[in-house]
């Protein structure tokens, strides 16, 4: 195997047995770059000599026996992430051009374990999408068919961790946005626990909903990324204090005892037989190694995405009332007046999705509004929390698919948002009840596109969630398998 | 016909928090602009808030002071809406569940008592400032005052006299004080007021068309531009015409309020709860130690004035207006214990230069109270006459010397030695045999005319009961 095809614990071994050095395998990963970028187009700022540097001194760590997980491991950032000094975009023309002067807590921390950042990788604008289709830098490509989407919003991290060009990438999920990505690039993809990451740093899209996530090549490459982002960060008050434990021990346990709920709703009509028949396969897999299978139901699932398109975008529309033009990024210079120079600068900064939802937020949000569509909203959130802790008083886990079919071709749906809207249904209601979840591999359609699997725990219950999806991932045997990039 | 002034007032009193309400940055007054800044209170991408908690425990302490019913569940709320002045395009405020509500303080004008409702204390944070410059079009945002913790204190609209308003204002105003979680400086904005005003015909129940006053940075200018206002809305009821639902500026050079300039845009703020902040949950404990770490108030403090200092209840209303002038006033009485006495010099020597802004005038006074009490103490003595006191204290408020020195210095030492008069007496009552003839007469008020002369001869240090009796001794004798 490469080395741009190995995984982080592969490759730890290889540096810390000085096999390899950390500037080998950067130069290798920044060949492979050379050799698929052109094709995948995942890259809105590359940062090579930056990444040289640090993957320099991260051999002088190595080579002090002071070496961490992720000490000398190239990863890629979605450019939601504030990286101090280096262009951070949120995939929108509106922060043109904006260099945060400080790192978002995820980037303290993975720099702290000295990790090698190769640079910015696209995602829809704002992390508002479903196909990263909505960036204006660059619209990534599938790897496993570039004529496919990646699926987004964490686009550009899906299909640089596919392809070669990252060993992992820290993305964000609001709705789906890291899950899904994975499920269509055949990549592990976790949102872990509202509350167990910190946000300090991450542009915000939807507060109450967002959270970073890793997207890596296997589960134990997750469990490792977690261990080292979670955390109570004093920066964020929404982060939660409860200790962090080490993610990968979750690896060793076995299936036994453990209950799977299958919820109804989520194999509900609308569903392509290649992603039941795949899901099925893996629950399959994991009852055979012995875990056991009950039917649960969550009444209110068919209301997360309304619920969503209320919440989300109202949050939005304030969280992105900062980008006017006044204080940093993009200003149109010919404004006249005050109103003008918002208006124009909003205007020309903003691409069409993103100002679909600000008015769709700021509708909701009005007075007259607010009770019949936010506050409705809010209750049925609530609903949906007490669905998933009656569902979890049957179950440990619950189990399904990701998307409700694998990824489409490129532009197929960017003229109707509400069928994109409409196939965030199966992930939207973890974030809504700020629960954590896994996207795992457990199959292929026919056209040879990867069909991801499921898995949602209770609140800090990540440890269940890695042994499951680890579990799925030793039995279905595709781990290995990486895309042919034509 | 007669009508009724309505008046409510909403106060905006800075917290005198060391840092900001969600940040580390100093909430210093006067810094280079935009100096006091970081990320989060310029509303970098990505930032986040983290409430300071002194914040909710001065603004508790606020509502325990104000006899408010606390909301033990607090929650933030942005109040969106576009400015340059405003980083985020929302402001962090509170909306439906604000730290307080169903609160009063009381007041009294010229002797009659008022209890004035508050509707609601609630929690927030201040906007930055501009700053527009010359050479139009070019204005700058400073955002040193961003995120500076207020505290908003809406009243019920119980006020029914300009008059009124300055009082409830200066009493609010103490209250903060005493309890030390406010600056009180109206010229710098640590202490701002907009007043909603509306007439009435008397009687009636529905309140008239209002209109909302601001830029008003002293009390005398709320009172005077709610006077103004107030005979302005008069004049247009009684002529049969309409009050214009409007927003004001008071001109304070003018003395006359000129609509606000620019349009005026109905709001429509999209409250929400904040999402990056969590609710803040005062349990019983908390508010019992807020309430129990309460310091004297007003009230309480007039009340022992009057009852242990013996201060009549117009004096002790008085001293305990603003804490700076009570503390002002114990001090100076520890050196000079005549309680009625000292109320009296401060209310007639000191306060008419005060022009009702006792606290301001009070900490920047250079009469210090030890000093106050050393030249009330030579009056006492008998070493100076009440009169060249007040002529000393005129020199002291101009200098801030001391008072021995002044009276040492200018030689104002009372004359009271018989020895030093007897000449002065005798030289006068030799040159004025008109006025001795008027006196042999039975004309007793010509002693007066005796008295000043020597006055005049001492420049004003003889004692006066002396030189009335030298005066009545000679003239008597003869």
């Amino acid at each position: 195997m490469e080395l741009f095809e190995q995984t982080i614990h592969q490759l730890r071994e290889l540096l810390d047995r000085g096999e390899i050095s950390a500037v080998e395998l950067t130069e290798n990963i920044l060949a492979r770059m050379d050799a698929v970028e052109g094709r995948i187009t995942a890259h809105i700022t590359e940062t090579r000599d930056e990444a040289l540097a640090q993957a320099a001194r991260a051999d002088k760590i190595i080579a002090a026996g002071d070496a961490s997980a992720l000490t000398g491991i190239p990863l890629a950032i979605k450019d939601v992430l504030c990286t101090r000094g280096v262009r951070t975009t949120c995939g929108s023309k509106i922060l043109e051009p904006f260099v945060p002067p400080y790192d978002a807590t995820v980037i303290s921390r993975i720099k702290a374990e000295g990790a090698v950042l190769l640079g910015k990788v696209s995602m829809d604008e704002f992390a508002m999408g479903y196909s990263n289709e909505t960036c204006p830098y660059c619209v990534p490509r599938n790897p496993w068919n570039t004529a496919h989407i990646c699926g987004g919003s964490s686009g550009g991290s899906a299909a640089a961790v596919a392809a070669g060009e990252a060993v992992a990438s820290l993305g964000s999920d609001t709705g789906g946005s890291v899950r899904q990505p994975a499920s269509h690039c055949g990549v592990v993809g976790l949102k872990p626990t509202y509350g167990r990451v910190s946000r300090f740093g991450l542009l915000a899209f939807a507060s109450s909903l967002d959270q970073v996530g890793p997207l890596t090549r296997d589960v134990r490459d997750s469990a490792l990324m977690l261990n080292v982002i979670a955390g109570y960060d004093p920066r964020d008050s929404t982060s939660i204090r409860q200790v962090v434990p080490d993610y990968t021990l979750a690896l060793r346990d076995g299936l036994q005892g453990l209950k799977l709920g299958i919820p109804s709703e989520y194999f509900a009509s609308g569903l392509a037989p290649e992603v039941e028949e795949a899901v099925n396969n893996g629950i399959k897999l994991l009852t055979e190694a012995g875990a056991e299978a009950v039917e649960v139901s969550l009444p209110h699932t068919e209301y997360g995405v309304a619920a969503y398109y209320i919440i989300a975008p109202a949050e939005a529309s304030s969280n992105l009332a900062r980008y006017d033009g006044v204080k940093y990024g993009y200003r149109d210079m010919d404004a006249e007046s005050l109103a003008e120079m918002y208006m124009n600068s909003r205007s020309q900064g903003f691409g069409p999705e993103v100002k679909r939802r600000i008015l769709i937020g700021t509708y909701a949000l009005s007075s007259g509004y607010y009770d019949a569509y936010y506050k409705k909203a809010s209750q049925v959130r609530t609903l949906i929390m007490d669905d998933y802790r009656q569902a979890f008083e049957k179950c440990d886990l619950l189990v399904s698919p990701v998307t409700p079919a694998p990824a489409w071709e490129l532009g197929a749906r960017m003229d109707d948002p509400l069928s994109m809207y409409l196939s965030d249904v199966l992930t939207i209601c973890t974030n809504l009840a700020g629960l954590p979840g896994i996207s795992v591999p457990c199959g292929f359609s026919s056209a040879g596109l990867p069909i991801g699997f499921q898995i949602q725990a209770p609140h800090f219950q990540e440890e269940r969630l890695f042994r499951a999806a680890y579990n799925l991932e030793q039995r279905a045997g595709i781990v290995e398998r990486r895309p042919e990039i034509a | 016909m007669e009508f009724e002034t309505v008046i409510g007032l909403e106060v905006h009193a800075q917290l005198k928090t060391r840092t900001k309400i969600f940040c580390g940055c100093p909430t210093t007054f006067g810094a280079a602009p935009n100096t006091n800044v970081c990320p989060v209170c310029l509303g970098m991408p990505g930032v986040l808030p983290v409430l300071n908690r002194q914040v909710v425990e001065y603004a508790l302490k606020m509502a325990c002071a104000t006899n408010c019913e606390v909301n033990q569940f607090n929650e933030f709320a942005r109040k969106n809406y576009f400015y340059p002045d405003l980083p985020k395009g929302y402001q962090v405020s509170q909306f439906d569940l604000p730290i307080a509500e169903h609160g009063w303080v009381d007041i009294e004008v010229d002797g009659e008592a008022r209890r004035i409702g508050l509707t609601r204390i609630h929690m927030e944070e201040d906007a930055g400032k501009l700053i527009h410059s010359e050479r139009e079009p070019e204005s700058y945002v400073d955002l040193n005052r961003a995120a500076v913790p207020l505290i908003e204190i809406v009243s019920e609209p119980d006020i029914r006299t300009p008059a009124q308003a300055a009082a409830y204002l200066k009493k609010l105003h103490a209250i903060l004080r005493y309890l030390d979680i406010c600056d009180g400086n109206m010229q710098e904005g640590s202490f701002r007021c907009d007043a909603n005003i509306s007439l009435r015909p008397k009687g009636r129940e529905e309140l008239g068309t209002r209109t909302e006053l601001k830029n008003m940075n002293s009390f005398r200018n709320v009172q005077r531009a709610l006077e103004y206002e107030e005979r302005r809305q008069r004049d247009i009821l009684l002529e049969g015409g309409k009050v214009v639902q409007q927003t004001l500026l008071w001109d304070p050079d003018r003395n006359v309020t000129n609509p606000m300039r620019g349009k005026e845009e109905a709001h429509d703020y999209r409250y929400f709860p904040d999402p990056d902040l969590v609710p803040v949950i005062i349990d019983d404990e908390w508010l019992e130690r807020a309430r129990k770490s309460l310091p004297e108030l007003p009230d309480e403090r007039k009340a022992r004035f009057i009852n242990e200092l013996g201060l009549p209840e117009y004096d002790a209303g008085v001293m305990t207006s603003a804490r700076e002038l009570a503390d002002y006033f114990e001090a100076a009485l520890r050196d000079y214990p005549q309680a009625k006495k000292l109320s009296n010099w401060i209310m007639t020597e000191m306060m008419r230069e005060f022009k009702g802004e006792e606290a301001a005038a009070i900490a920047s006074c250079p009469v210090t109270p030890v000093n106050l009490a050393s030249l009330l103490g030579m009056i006492e003595a008998g070493k100076i006459s009440g009169k060249i006191a007040k002529t000393v204290m005129a020199e002291m408020m101009e200098s801030g010397r001391e008072a021995e020195v002044i009276v040492k210095e200018k030689n104002l030492i009372q004359m009271s030695d018989e020895g030093d008069l007897t000449a002065a007496v005798a030289e006068i009552i030799a040159a004025s045999p008109k006025q001795v003839e008027q006196f042999r007469a039975g004309k007793g008020k010509v002693m007066g005319f005796f008295v000043g002369q020597l006055m005049k001869k001492t420049r004003g240090r003889a004692n006066p009961q002396l030189a009335n009796k030298l005066f009545q001794q000679a003239l008597n004798e003869d």
